[in-house]
C-alpha cells in the first residue's frame, strides 16, 4: 500500500517496520512529529517523551544495551544536549540496534542556530545516513538499524526541515519482529573508564575503517551516469534540488550514506567527469573531505553555506539562469509577525514585566520568546533551553557584587523547567543569587504543539501517570520564597512581582494557567473552569487611547474611523487582560 | 507530462493545509508522483501560511521557486500579492476576495494596502477573483471557504476526472462530508 507521508511520519513508519521496541525524544521543531507518530504504535513500541534530549538518548542507549532495537530523535540543538552520552556510547557500541535522528534546520525557521549536524557524525565517529525524501527516510531507518548492529555503532539519520516536513509517497511494508538480543555483563565494553576507553578508542578507529569499506560498497551510495561533462555529488534534499535543475543532463553520485564517505567511489566518479560539483545544504561537509583527499571540486564557491538551499539558487549560481517572475513592490506589503495567541496566559506576565524599570529579564526557548517582540518588548536575552535561570544567576551575582540595585528576572516555561531549568535553579539556591524566577506553567509544551511532559500527568502514549509538582520541586531545590498565581489577574502578577523584587534572596513565581489553545482535561476543567466568556468594548465609554492594544492581543484592533478599540469575537477567549488594562473600564465580559 | 506546481497561500486558520491534504491525496490516487511542502510561521494563529504541491510523472524538489508555480491559489488578498513572484509569467491566479488584517494593521500602526487586487488582476492574464466567503456562507458554513477554493483550483487545473468526493469522504469528519462536497461542487462551478 502506498501513502503520502511527511519525512517525520515516514521515519516513524520505519521505526515500526524495523522492529524497534523502545523510542524516546524531547519535542523540538522540525523533529517533533517523529515521536508523536511512533507513539501511535502502542502495541509494539514503547514511546516516551523524556524531560530532555540527554535523557531521551540515555534511556534509549540503556534499552539498546538491554538488547532491544531502540530509537531516539531530536532537533539539531537537541543533539548538543545529548552530545555527552552520544560520544561515550559511540565508544562502547550497541547491543540492540540504536538509531538516532538529528533534524537540522537550514534557514532557522524556529531554532536558535543553524547548525550542520553532519559534523557530529565525524566528531563522535558515528555511521550517518541522509535521506532525501520520505520514501528513503523510511527505508533508511531499516538500513540504519542493521548497520548499527553489524558494525556495533550508533547510526545517525540526519534530516533537514524540508525532508522532515514535506510529503511524498511511501510504500508501506510489514513490521519485522526481532527477539531481544542477549545481554551479558561486559565492563570491557560498557564501562568507559580510562583504561577501558583507551582500548575502545582503538576499536572505534577499526570500526570506522570497516564502515568506510561498507560506504564504498553499499547501494545507498549510487552513481547515475548521464553526460560526463558535469558530475554532481549530492546528498539529502540537495540531491532533489540538483535533479530538479539538471534533470538527466549531468551525472550524479547520490550519497545516502554520508559518514564515513565512500572515498574510493568518489575518486572513481571524479576521474570520469570533466567538472565536479558538490551540491550540499549548509556547510562544506562533503567538499572539505573530498578536497582533503586531493580531489578537485567546486562547492561553496557557488552554493552558499547560509540558509536553506533551493533549486533557484543552484540554477542561478551554477547555470547563471533565472526564472522570469512578475514584478511586485515589496514595500506595499504589511508583515504578519507572530504574536502570543489571544487568551495566552503569558500576556499578563510580560505586560507587567514591561512596566518594571531597572530589571534585566533573561528569557528562554518557547512561545514566551515572543515576549521579546513589540509591543511587549520585555525580554532581554534568549540563549538556549534552560539558560534563562542560570544566566540570570550569573547576571544577578555581578549586579549584587558591584552594588548595583538592578534586579534579574528569569522566565522559563514548564516543559523547559523540567528540560534544564531545574539544574539552573539549584545553582541559584546553592550559590545564592537573588533572582526572581518566573515559571510560566501553561500545563503543556506549547511551542511545538502540545506535547505532554512530566508536569501534565499524561504520557506520550496517553496513559495517566504521576504529575510532577513544580512548587514542591522548587522548594526541594532550596527556594524558600515560592508563590503560585493566576497570570490572568494582573493585580496578582503585580503583587507577586513587588513581593519578589523586594526580597534579598531568591524567589520563584509560578504562573499557572493552561495554554489558550489547549483542550482542557476534565481535571483541568475542575481547576480552571471550561471556556470563558468573551470581552466586548463599550463604544460609548472607549476614549480611543489604545492602551488595550499595548497588550499585543491579536483579537484587538483599532477602528481608525471612529477611533475606538474593537474586539474580534471569533478570536477572543475572554482572558480579560485588556479590560484590566483599560483606564476607563470600557471593556467588559459578556455571556 | 511536465511536473505541475501549485502554490496555496493564506493566513493561519483558514484551512489551507486541509485543502492541500485533500488535493495531494487525490493526485496520489490518480497515480501521479506527488510532493507537498508546508511553510508556516511560528504563530499558530494569524501567521502567513503557504503550502506547495507538485505533481507529475516524477517529482524531485518538494518546493516551488520564483516564477515556477503554474497556479497560485490565495485565500487572502495581501498574501496573494506577497507570493505573486512565485507565479510563472503565464500562470493562473485564483484569488479569494477576502482581507485579513495582520497585527500591525490591527494595532493601527499600518493600513491594509489598497489596490492589490486590481494590480494582481492587471498583472496576471488568467486571474479569477472569487468571493469564496459568500459562497461558503450560502452553503451554510463559512469555514468551507477553503474547499470552495479547492473546487475552483481543481477545475482550473483540469483535474476534475479524479474522484474528489471519495477523497473528501476519507479525509473530513463525517458530519462535515456533505457540506464539503457541496462546497467543492460550488467551487468547480465558478470556473
Amino acid at each position: 500500500m502506498k501513502k503520502l507521508m511527511t519525512g517525520n511520519e515516514a521515519i516513524a513508519r520505519g521505526v515500526y517496520e524495523a522492529g524497534i521496541t523502545f523510542a524516546a525524544a524531547y519535542p523540538g521543531t522540525p523533529s517533533t512529529e517523529i515521536l508523536e507518530n511512533v507513539a501511535l504504535y502502542k502495541d509494539d513500541i514503547v514511546a516516551e517523551w523524556a524531560p530532555n534530549e540527554k535523557v531521551a538518548f540515555e534511556s534509549a542507549l540503556g534499552a539498546s544495551i538491554a538488547g532491544a532495537r531502540t530509537f531516539a530523535s531530536m532537533k539539531q540543538v537537541g543533539v548538543n544536549v545529548a552530545a555527552d552520552p552520544m560520544f561515550s556510547f559511540s565508544y562502547t557500541g550497541v547491543n540492540g540496534g540504536f538509531v538516532m535522528v538529528s533534524a537540522d534546520e537550514p534557514g532557522i525557521h524556529s531554532s536558535q542556530t543553524e547548525q550542520d549536524n553532519r559534523y557530529y557524525a565525524k566528531f563522535a565517529k558515528l555511521a550517518m545516513l541522509e535521506p532525501s525524501d520520505s520514501g528513503e527516510a523510511k527505508e533508511m531507518v531499516k538500513e540504519a538499524v542493521k548497520i548499527s548492529e553489524e558494525f556495533d555503532t550508533i547510526a545517525l539519520i540526519r534530516m533537514t526541515t524540508r525532508v522532515c516536513h514535506s510529503k511524498s509517497i511511501v510504500e508501506l511494508n510489514e513490521r519485522c519482529n526481532v527477539p531481544l538480543k542477549n545481554y551479558t555483563k561486559n565492563i570491557n565494553k560498557y564501562a568507559t573508564m580510562p583504561a577501558i576507553s583507551m582500548k575502545l578508542r582503538v576499536k572505534v578507529e577499526d570500526r570506522m575503517k570497516k564502515l568506510e569499506k561498507f560506504s564504498n560498497e553499499t547501494p545507498l551510495n549510487y552513481i547515475e551516469w548521464n553526460d560526463k561533462k558535469i558530475g554532481v555529488i549530492s546528498s539529502g534534499v540537495a540531491y532533489q534540488y540538483a535533479k530538479e535543475v539538471f534533470g538527466d543532463t549531468v551525472s550524479y553520485l547520490k550519497l545516502g550514506f554520508t559518514y564515513p564517505l565512500p572515498m574510493d567511489k568518489i575518486k572513481s566518479f571524479a576521474d570520469e567527469v570533466d567538472t565536479l560539483y558538490v551540491i550540499e545544504e549548509l556547510e562544506p561537509f562533503i567538499e572539505e573531505q573530498i578536497k582533503a583527499n586531493g580531489i578537485d571540486c567546486i562547492g561553496k564557491d557557488k552554493i552558499p553555506n547560509v540558509g536553506e538551499l533551493n533549486p533557484h539558487i543552484i540554477r542561478k549560481n551554477i547555470l547563471d539562469k533565472e526564472n522570469d517572475s512578475l514584478d511586485t513592490d515589496a514595500n506595499k506589503l504589511i508583515p504578519r509577525p507572530p504574536t502570543l495567541c489571544a487568551g495566552c496566559p503569558h500576556r499578563g506576565v510580560f505586560y507587567e514585566l514591561g512596566k518594571r524599570k531597572n530589571i534585566m529579564v533573561t528569557g528562554d526557548i518557547g512561545c514566551y520568546g515572543l515576549g521579546a517582540l513589540p509591543p511587549l518588548s520585555s525580554v532581554d536575552t534568549i540563549i538556549c533551553m534552560g539558560a534563562s535561570v542560570s544566566a540570570g544567576h550569573g547576571a544577578a551575582k555581578v549586579y549584587r557584587n558591584n552594588n548595583s540595585d538592578k534586579k534579574v528576572v528569569s522566565v522559563i516555561g514548564d516543559s523547559t523547567f523540567f528540560h534544564s531549568g531545574m539544574t539552573g535553579l539549584l545553582d541559584v539556591a546553592y550559590n545564592q543569587s537573588n533572582t526572581v524566577t518566573i515559571i510560566l506553567d501553561n500545563r503543556i509544551t506549547g511551542m511545538t504543539g502540545h506535547q505532554d511532559h512530566p508536569g501534565t500527568g499524561i504520557t506520550a502514549q496517553g496513559q495517566e501517570t504521576l504529575e510532577a509538582d513544580i512548587e514542591v520541586i522548587v522548594k526541594a531545590l532550596g527556594i524558600r520564597n515560592v508563590k503560585t498565581i493566576n497570570p490572568l489577574r494582573l493585580n496578582e502578577m503585580k503583587e507577586a512581582l513587588d513581593w519578589a523584587l523586594d526580597l534579598n534572596e531568591p524567589s520563584v513565581i509560578i504562573t499557572r494557567w493552561p495554554c489558550a489553545l489547549k483542550r482542557r482535561t476534565e481535571k483541568e476543567k475542575n481547576e480552571f473552569g471550561s471556556r470563558f466568556d468573551i470581552c466586548k468594548v463599550n463604544e460609548s465609554i472607549c476614549i480611543g487611547c489604545k492602551k488595550c492594544l499595548s497588550t499585543g492581543c491579536p483579537a484587538l484592533s483599532f477602528n481608525l474611523e471612529d477611533k475606538k478599540a474593537v474586539i474580534n469575537e471569533n478570536m477572543c477567549l475572554g482572558c480579560e487582560i485588556c479590560s484590566q488594562v483599560c483606564p476607563v473600564n470600557a471593556i467588559d465580559t459578556i455571556k | 507530462m511536465d511536473t505541475k506546481s501549485i502554490l496555496l497561500v493564506g493566513v493561519g486558520g483558514q484551512g489551507t493545509i486541509l485543502a492541500s491534504k485533500i488535493l495531494t491525496t487525490g493526485l496520489m490516487n490518480a497515480d501521479y508522483d506527488v510532493k507537498m511542502s508546508e511553510i508556516h510561521g511560528m504563530s499558530q494563529r494569524g501567521g502567513s501560511v503557504s503550502t506547495q504541491v507538485r505533481y507529475g510523472k516524477k517529482v524531485y524538489s518538494p518546493i516551488i521557486g520564483l516564477g515556477e508555480a503554474d497556479i497560485l491559489v490565495s485565500f487572502e488578498e495581501m498574501e496573494c500579492y506577497r507570493y505573486l513572484r512565485y507565479l510563472k509569467k503565464d500562470g493562473n491566479v485564483i484569488l479569494n476576495d477576502y482581507q485579513m488584517p495582520s497585527a500591525p494593521i490591527l494595532s493601527g500602526k499600518a493600513e491594509y494596502p489598497e489596490g492589490l487586487k486590481e494590480e494582481i488582476v492587471k498583472k496576471v492574464d488568467n486571474s479569477l477573483v472569487i468571493d469564496a466567503a459568500k459562497i461558503a456562507k450560502e452553503i451554510g458554513n463559512i469555514k468551507t471557504m477553503n474547499i470552495v477554493l479547492l473546487g475552483a483550483l481543481i477545475k482550473s487545473m483540469k483535474l476534475d476526472f479524479i474522484d474528489w468526493e471519495d477523497v473528501i469522504r476519507n479525509n473530513v469528519k463525517e458530519k462535515f462530508i456533505d457540506i464539503n462536497i457541496k462546497a467543492l461542487k460550488r467551487g468547480m462551478e465558478v470556473v
